[in-house]
């Protein structure tokens, strides 16, 4: 059972679940000073990302996919790290 | 990064429980769906933070009627529930552990289940307060982001069930894993969708 727990995927849970709470605490309390959530929410957007990347990669085991369709999951990531902070900060 | 995150593998079963090289998880197929449920959401992702730039204030204010706590535990309650559906998939593709994979799976289902708890909780509280899709722009998008996940979190939950059944044989043949591996990557997507819905509509501003 042991051999179960101890996998890479145990160990992106763990930067999973502390990013997590860290994009709570960005978003609850006003770390960047109390008018500046415009850059907290920027820093949240770019962990969220970064947490959808480690759910493709490790979770649905994308990193051992063939390179079109890791490729294609890499790109999706990139959009929507565009889009997301592109529209939060021009609109 | 990766050097961090391939610390686990190091025991004499982590051949067995490395997934097979180069390969595409599930049916080619299933991913066409995956990546079209992605793009409806990444498109309604542009239409919500459109709308909120014509209201910011609107959409600020009324995003502080939300209970933060309730979306940040449902993220964890997401990611906990997928490494179990990890674990019960390399369990599945594991002689050694194949015993554990049913198991495995509907322990995913149970703390996915609790997902669905948690939002009733939640949405009872926003109508308790007198909140509804119609109250305003913001609510209307709140519940239908929400509302559309929710129902994808049934539909996954459904899945599994599904997948246990699956899970259930000592000796899995190749198109049980492949179908095995596609109802993860399922559940999985689920995660991945609420991974961005928590922070867009609960927290960024």
């Amino acid at each position: 059972m042991g051999a179960l727990v101890r996998t890479s995927a145990t160990a992106v849970w763990l930067i999973l679940c502390g990013l997590t709470v860290t994009s709570w605490v960005l978003g609850t309390r006003h770390v960047f000073g109390v008018n500046d959530h415009v850059w907290a929410s920027v820093v949240i957007i770019v962990v969220a990302v970064f947490k959808v990347r480690l759910v493709g990669l490790y979770f649905m085991e994308l990193r051992d996919a063939p390179r079109s369709l890791r490729g294609l999951f890499e790109l999706y990531c990139a959009v929507l790290m565009v889009v997301l902070n592109g529209m939060q900060l021009l609109n | 990064m990766a050097d961090v995150i391939s610390l686990g593998l190091r025991d004499a079963d982590a051949h067995a429980l490395a997934p097979r090289s180069r390969h595409v998880p599930g049916e080619p197929g299933m991913w066409v769906l995956l990546f079209g449920d992605m793009s409806v959401f990444t498109a309604l992702f542009i239409v919500y933070l459109h709308a909120r730039g014509h209201n910011r204030e609107l959409f600020a204010q009324s995003q502080s009627a939300l209970n933060k706590n309730f979306g940040a535990i449902n993220t964890l309650v997401l990611l906990s529930s997928s490494l179990l559906i990890v674990m019960a998939g390399h369990a599945i593709r594991s002689a050694r552990w194949v015993h554990l994979a049913q198991r495995l799976t509907l322990a995913g289902a149970a703390v996915g289940a609790c997902f669905v708890v948690v939002k009733v909780l939640e949405y009872h509280e926003k109508v308790a307060a007198g909140i509804t899709p119609a109250t305003n722009e913001f609510f209307t998008y709140y519940f239908v982001l929400t509302g559309l996940h929710l129902a994808h979190v049934v539909i996954g939950l459904a899945i599994l069930l599904a997948l246990s059944r699956l899970a259930r044989t000592a000796q899995p043949n190749a198109t049980r894993i492949a179908f095995f591996e596609g109802g993860s990557c399922f559940w999985h997507m689920v995660d991945l969708l609420w991974i961005v819905i928590f922070p867009l509509v609960f927290l960024v501003r």
